[in-house]
């Protein structure tokens, strides 16, 4: 059976493995924060949170090596919000976070600004027939991206969801909301 | 993108941003170098105050919200999400908090109450967390708007069982829901002086709607652990860091036994030479008019 795994440090992962069965009812999803678990599943969500604590509960855990190992070796994964943060090559305008540096974006944290300044916004998504409503939670924004990274949908002028082969970066919340449409999508890419 | 698209400070952000603190830990904080200490160490969002609660308690008078002028220098120094505590009623303090560009406001029993009624909290657009002892007061504070609750416990006190207490209770209330009828949960609703829908609601999902936190007395990483197995989402501590011995070390500890809480032996590894925690005060000797937790309903 194919095992999804939702990195489970801290944040909203409940919500995650909800929308996940929600989205897929016949796939195994698990919480994942142990060394060797990670390594074990087909595809990895890394959920909304404080990119700060779960950067550090990663290293505490001894688990960064295999993350970015089963993530290079493949297998698709959602990383959304803090998740985008953790994943990305480069973070603008600050520099004591170390991110994994797995995808080839440049991310600004925090760049709407704080919680009074978080929003929903009906989004065009690519691949998508209708506007999907999405939830911003003092969410980063991608402000660079490397040749080989496919925008898949923008906010002004800035890219909120981004896609480089295996990996899909949201600067927003679908775990949030009733809508699987983008879920589904990710699951897509366990059949490519 | 057009702006009249963009919706601000719905129930979905306000809630969406309590779940975003789920098993992590909130520390109370009085200057921006303790910010940055929590911060260090793994906090998941710092709480502005001007005093912490034990000194609140030893000091007496009336406590009241922080000097915007420290809550802004702890915003300018730390990327995580910053709270402030107001005190309960006073809605122009939580107005102040929220032109400050604070993440999400403490309606605090441990500040003096300003009314006998609390904020109508669904009127601002940033988040508010409350106290709660039991179900019926839950309830009515996320009736009021709360995007999340914590249990009052005893605050300053680093004695943890009442904040144990507030937890079983609201855990055991939920759970006796389980099976009831709709005319039983109307009762119920009645009994507690409770929103009949919220009630329904905890009675379907089996928990509060809304993220719920430990709070008033976590003193030790085994003191966090104890209320995350006890069912919290996560938990703050007030005191407990900034009054012990070693604020960086009990800061680190208490951030990897919430994220360890099942874990007995790496418990044991963690809480290993601390130094003294806070000294404390045992909740019981309180009298009944200096309890912080009987402070709104």
């Amino acid at each position: 059976m194919t095992r999804i795994g939702v990195l489970a440090l801290q944040g909203d992962v409940s919500e995650h493995i909800l929308a996940l069965q929600r989205a897929a009812p016949d796939l195994e999803v698990v919480a994942a924060r142990r060394p060797g678990q990670i390594e074990r599943c087909q595809a990895l969500v890394i959920p909304g949170g404080e990119s700060t604590t779960i950067r550090r509960q990663m290293d505490s855990s001894g688990i960064t090596a295999e993350l970015v190992a089963t993530a290079r070796s493949g297998i698709p994964v959602l990383a959304t919000c803090a998740g985008m943060v953790l994943i990305c090559r480069e973070i603008v305008g600050e520099g004591r976070f170390r991110p994994l540096g797995l995808m080839d974006i440049a991310v600004s944290r925090n760049a709407f600004g704080a919680q009074r300044e978080s929003f929903e916004a009906d989004l065009d998504f690519k691949e998508l027939d209708r506007p999907y409503r999405a939830v911003f939670i003092r969410a980063p924004l991608i402000v660079g991206a490397g040749q080989g990274v496919e925008v898949l949908a923008r906010l002004d002028e800035g890219v909120v969801a981004a896609r480089e082969k295996n990996l899909m970066a949201l600067a927003f919340h679908p775990e949030l909301t009733d809508d699987s449409r983008i879920h589904r999508i990710f699951l897509d890419m366990l059949e490519d | 993108m057009e702006l009249e698209n963009l919706r601000f400070g719905t129930e979905l952000l306000k809630r969406g941003f309590a779940k975003m603190q789920k098993g992590g830990v909130i520390m109370d904080v009085t200057t921006s170098e303790q910010a940055v200490i929590a911060e260090e160490a793994g906090a998941v969002a710092v709480m502005a105050l001007h005093a912490v609660p034990a000194d609140i308690r030893k000091m007496g008078g009336v406590a009241r919200m922080a000097d915007p002028a420290v809550i802004e220098s702890i915003i300018g120094a730390v990327s995580i999400p910053v709270m402030a505590k107001a005190r309960i009623g006073h809605f122009v303090e939580a107005q102040i908090l929220e032109a400050l560009g604070v993440d999400m406001v403490d309606e605090s029993e441990v500040l003096t109450p300003a009314d006998e009624f609390h904020i109508e909290k669904t009127k601002f657009t940033i988040p508010f967390v409350c106290g709660a002892r039991n179900l019926g007061e839950a309830c009515r504070r996320i009736k009021e708007g709360a995007a999340m609750i914590r249990t009052k416990g005893e605050a300053g006190t680093g004695d943890v069982s009442q904040a144990v207490l507030h937890m079983r209770m609201i855990q055991g209330q939920i759970r006796s829901l389980k099976g009831l009828d709709d005319l039983q949960l109307m009762e119920v609703a009645r009994d507690i002086e409770a929103d009949v829908e919220l009630v329904r609601e905890c009675a379907r999902m089996q928990r509060l709607p809304v993220v719920n936190f430990a709070a008033g007395g976590v003193a030790t990483p085994a003191d966090a652990a104890l209320m995350m197995q006890l069912g919290a989402d996560g938990v703050f501590v007030g005191s407990g860091i900034f009054k012990s011995e070693n604020p960086e070390a009990m800061a680190r500890a208490i951030v990897e036994a919430v994220h360890h809480y099942d874990d007995a032996a790496l418990l044991a590894q963690v809480s290993k030479g601390l130094g003294a925690a806070m000294k404390g005060l045992d909740a019981a000797s309180i009298p009944e008019s200096e309890a912080l937790q009987t402070r709104g309903w």
